[in-house]
């Protein structure tokens, strides 16, 4: 296998750095009306490349596909030298998230045209820029298998982020951009350490092997002898009640989920998040429910679980008992709030609940589950922030209160709004209810959490339904409480229609053909739970 | 006793060419009175011009020195060492010294205090700092720690000259005032330090002390004694110099009152030579000195605790700060801080490789950004001293899109985010500790870091978020001032974005 030639994954990471580049060369003023085209033809044709990544992906296998490594540096530590490569490629898992990625992108573009910010804040140029590398980063984040590139492309994120909700947010932008910087960087910083202390006990910062050097995972699930690759005096991982607060996998474990938790966000780290999402502007909220937090599982999935086996057996429970605490604290929030943005926010702490739920099933189906409902929360939960962001667009608030019989002037668009509510809340046939489902089957099935975890979790599934319909009813039904006095507002624009059709698509697609993408995780996923069949 | 050496010995011995970067720097900085005294007012431009000419002389020479990287030769009868650290920490210096120059010739015009003097005590200054990078004797450090500090303290009142009573100009002197009691006062724990080492050990030269070193401290319990206790006074007088806490209490005050320029320059030399003399007399001299056997060096446990001191105290402190100055003054602290990190990491033997290239990545690093940031400083504040606050620079990415995005990237790279430079060096650091097992220095390391995001990310805020209510920023910036910012710019992104470039230049680097 060649591993240093140009791969289509390095493409398809690299197209939004071009889009990029060429928004930089254009003047903000004299250019104004064609910076949004620049912007949502790359993310078009990135999401085209991501398509052809699909098309010679081959989901027999598990191993890493499209794969490009190349010795980037290598840094000296005494007497051993440790190799950090630019390592690309994708498995199931990763490709799954980098067509959400590239999937979210233009809807999200297309959900900023004309909006009103720009004309309140300006800096069009700047906004779409950090768009472009806000894509490439999250991009990155799902393909590269070097810890340290991964942490770079994690913190990137960041800064694109901390600016779309600081500058072309709401009232409150300043606090809640700071909140999430600080809040989300305070989490990351500890698993620096964590992947120093892993990249100087394992020589290697590639977690994957390829081209015949071996990769941290290898080296842990090859361990032989006493004890974890970690610990070798722990030599009982499983029953030791000392190994959960003494072991080095454990802290190592530890390192790494906070980092992720406070992405995801796991209860109780969840305090930043409806902040950033009310005071984000809708391409933001879009970008950060759709993608973002799913960095958080996807890294869980990656890192924690692959490379400390023995302290997520460990841990599982206890992180799973988080995560349907968070589906019902979540979603009994969410029931409490007069915002509607807020309230869409709270939900997606309960809807994440679900995947962490899923994952620490530790078997096929919680974690296939767990996958495939990142990526539905990503569409529906996308599309219910396009729907807030429409609202505010034409009626200029955000309480529940002064909506009303909305359907009555917005046919078409209630509609819509019906079918992407009824997918967040899992309706059968659509494609909410294959996520959660599959993950309650799989935490019904795992060996590692009881049946009160299943039980507590379908409660969640009802929760969902009743604060989404209070939503539904509030904003879409009776009677209307404030007519727009230009009856003009209340056409869908093409652009907003144009958003919405590939989001309905996905959500029949996924609802009723889901196989097309459960093949896609099958192998990958296997060869995860794998890891955990007693 | 001793005979007449031949001209032959003596050349040898001297072995001047190694040595020619700073000599030549200081050759030419004593051409430089007689260029400056003959030139005549409406000629003042030659000084300054002439000062650049001869940092690039400096700079070819160093190139020329130390080509071969892996190179080591002594020179001066081993009281001077020529090796990759001193090669490195040079261009350090020299490009320091260049981008200070550039901020210097606008900031003294608009201040009405341009005099030629100026630029001959810059680089006075920088040649003692190459010296001192270079000293492979308790002698020279000290020696070069006042040929680098003295003029310094000129500098930071040269506002003063201009003596119109009015408030800068006080300040000014104060700083002048205060850096040189403290300073000598700090020269003097010095000075006591190294005569207790040489009372233990009977000689000043680092590789000496070295070998002698782990035969002394066993010998007899008075020998031990004066080792510790003159380690711990040279860690106390190169501290300063360094500002790490808790002798740092000079720093915001001097850093305030200086001319901006000069406190650019400061904030990076005195701190390059005073930790590059910290890392040789340490590490290299003093690495053996373990008060019992396979045991890390006896004051890895004193380094340590000053850097947790330094981060906790010069981060938070930061937090509350108006003045732009002030905050810089205490980021510079807490940056000290991190490099002490390094330092505590390089007293773990397997460690101390790694440890001192992480530190000189990121003294890189810290030149790049902080001067960089400086110099943006510079541009906003006005002639009569105001417009450095924090609540000035309002609304300045409508005003001036540029020098925002550029004090941004300085503010990420302070933060050490990734695809700046800082963050390479912070991760250099890191590493180093993590492999000598300080784990907890690390986590307090990093932890302190989100606090510094706290205060670096509120420049950005006012910067970006906030809008000014209509009064524009004047932003005050020359040709030269640009330059300087461009090229600190370029250095933070091209050493933060191509990681392997900063880590092969100090790959050879190994005085353990």
């Amino acid at each position: 296998m060649d591993v240093t030639g140009l791969s289509l994954t390095t493409i398809t990471l690299f197209l939004p750095m071009l889009g990029l580049a060429i928004l930089m060369f254009m003047n903000g003023e004299t250019q104004r009306e064609n910076l949004k085209w620049v912007a949502f033809a790359t993310s078009l044709v990135t999401f085209v490349a991501s398509v052809l990544m699909w098309v010679n992906f081959d989901p027999s296998t598990a191993e890493l596909q499209m794969v490009q490594r190349n010795t980037w540096a290598e840094v000296s530590l005494g007497d051993s030298v440790i190799n950090i490569s630019y390592f690309v490629g994708v498995d199931g898992i990763s490709m799954l998230l980098v067509l959400l990625t590239t999937f979210i992108m233009p809807i999200a573009i297309l959900g900023s045209f004309g909006s009103h910010i720009f004309a309140e804040r300006g800096r069009e140029k700047l906004y779409y820029i950090f768009l472009m590398l806000l894509e490439w980063a999250m991009i990155g984040v799902f393909v590269v298998h070097d810890l340290i590139i991964f942490y770079v492309f994690w913190e990137v994120t960041l800064v694109p982020m901390y600016f779309l909700i600081g500058i072309w947010g709401s009232e409150e932008r300043i606090y809640a951009a700071v909140k999430f910087f600080l809040y989300t960087m305070a989490g990351s910083i500890l698993m620096l350490i964590a992947i120093l202390y892993v990249g100087n006990t394992a020589g290697t910062f590639s977690t994957y092997s390829a081209g015949g050097d071996v990769g941290v995972i290898e080296m842990v699930h090859t361990h032989e002898g006493a004890g974890t690759y970690w610990d070798a005096a722990e030599a009982d991982a499983e029953d030791d009640a000392g190994f959960l607060f003494t072991s080095v996998e454990s802290f190592l474990f530890l390192g790494f989920l906070v980092a992720f938790a406070i992405k995801v966000p796991i209860f109780p780290f969840h305090s930043w998040l409806p902040d950033a999402h009310v005071q984000a502007p809708t391409a933001g909220s879009v970008i950060l429910a759709g993608v973002l937090l799913k960095m958080g599982t996807y890294g869980i999935v990656r890192f924690n679980l692959n490379l400390f086996p023995e302290a997520t057996v460990a841990w599982a429970p206890t992180i799973a008992f988080l995560g349907v605490v968070g589906i019902i604290y979540g979603a009994w929030v969410s029931y409490a709030q007069s915002n509607v943005k807020k309230l869409v926010a709270y939900s997606s702490v309960s809807h994440l609940g679900f995947v962490v739920l899923g994952i620490f099933a530790l078997n096929a189906q919680g974690l296939q589950g767990a996958t495939l409902q990142m990526v539905n929360h990503g569409i529906s939960t996308g599309g219910l922030f396009l729907i807030v962001g429409m609202l505010y667009e034409r009626w200029h608030t955000k309480e529940m209160a002064d909506y009303g019989g909305i359907w009555k002037v917005m046919p078409v668009f209630g509609g819509i709004s019906l079918v992407i509510s009824l997918s967040s809340m899992g309706l059968p046939g659509l494609n909410g209810f294959i996520g959660e489902f599959t993950i309650l089957l799989g935490s019904l099935g795992s060996d590692f959490l009881g049946f009160a975890f299943t039980l507590f979790g379908t409660l969640g599934v009802i929760l969902a339904a009743v604060y989404l319909l209070k939503m539904f009813q509030h904003v879409f039904m009776g009677e209307l409480k404030k007519p727009l006095k230009d009856e003009d507002g209340y056409k869908l624009r093409w652009h907003e229609i144009a958003a919405y059709i590939p989001i309905l698509i996905m959500i029949f697609w996924m609802g009723i053909q889901p196989i097309v993408f459960f093949n896609m995780l099958d192998i990958s996923v296997d060869s995860i739970a794998a890891l955990f069949v007693r | 006793m001793f005979e007449s050496p031949t001209i032959a010995e003596f050349l040898a011995q001297s072995n001047l060419a190694s040595t020619l970067p700073a000599t030549l720097l200081v050759a030419w900085t004593l051409l430089l009175v007689l260029v400056d005294l003959f030139a005549g007012d409406e000629r003042e431009h030659w000084t300054p011009l002439m000062a650049c000419l001869g940092l690039g002389a400096s700079f070819i020479a160093n190139l020329f020195v130390y080509a071969p990287a892996t190179d080591q030769q002594t020179a001066l009868y081993g009281m001077f060492i020529a090796d990759a650290f001193t090669g490195f920490l040079n261009i350090v210096i020299l490009v320091a010294t260049l981008l200070a120059i550039l901020m210097s010739w606008d900031y003294l015009k608009r201040a009405g205090i341009h005099r030629g003097e100026y630029y001959i005590l810059t680089l006075l200054s920088s040649a003692g700092a190459m010296f001192m990078v270079a000293a492979n004797d308790l002698i020279v450090v000290f020696v070069a720690l006042e040929l680098l500090s003295i003029p310094l303290y000129i500098l930071a009142a040269f506002r003063s000259i201009k003596n119109d009573g009015s408030e800068l100009a006080l300040k000014s002197e104060e700083s002048g005032m205060k850096y040189f009691i403290l300073g000598a006062f700090s020269s003097a724990f010095l000075v006591f330090g190294a005569a207790l080492v040489y009372g233990a050990t009977g000689t000043t030269n680092i590789p000496q002390i070295l070998e002698i070193v782990s035969a002394v401290v066993g010998a007899t319990s008075s020998a031990t004694f004066y080792m510790v206790v003159g380690t711990a006074l040279l860690i106390v007088g190169l501290g300063f110099k360094v500002a790490v806490v808790p002798f740092h209490m000079w720093t915001p005050d001097v850093y305030e009152g200086a001319p901006t320029p000069v406190t650019a320059l400061m904030s990076v030399t005195a701190k390059v030579g005073g930790f590059a003399a910290l890392l040789r007399v340490l590490v290299t001299a003093l690495s053996a000195l373990a008060l019992a056997e396979g045991e890390a060096a006896a004051w890895q446990t004193t380094v340590s605790i000053i850097a947790v001191l330094t981060l906790v105290l010069g981060n938070f402190v930061a937090i509350s700060q108006r003045n732009l100055k002030r905050m810089l003054a205490y980021s510079s602290i807490a940056h000290a801080g991190y490099i002490m990190v390094a330092l505590a990491a390089a007293g773990t033997a397997g460690a101390a490789d790694s440890a001192i290239q992480g530190a000189l990545v990121y003294i890189l690093a810290y030149m790049f950004t902080n001067l960089g940031a400086f110099a943006v400083v510079m541009t906003i504040e006005r002639v009569d001293g105001g417009g450095g606050n924090i609540d000035d620079i309002t609304g300045l990415a409508r005003s001036r899109p540029l020098l925002a995005m550029a004090m941004t990237i300085f503010m990420l790279s302070l933060t050490g985010i990734p695809l700046t430079a800082g963050f390479v060096g912070k991760f250099m650091v890191f590493a180093a500790a993590v492999q000598a097992g300080l784990f907890g220095l690390a986590i307090i390391g990093v932890l302190t870091s989100v606090v510094s995001a706290f205060y670096y990310m509120r420049v950005v805020v006012n910067m970006y978020l906030r809008d000014s209510n209509g009064e524009l920023v004047p932003a005050l910036e020359t040709i030269y001032v640009r330059w300087a910012i461009n090229i600190a710019l370029a250095g933070t992104l091209i050493f933060g974005i191509f990681y392997p470039l900063a880590s092969n230049l100090v790959s050879m680097v190994s005085i353990a």
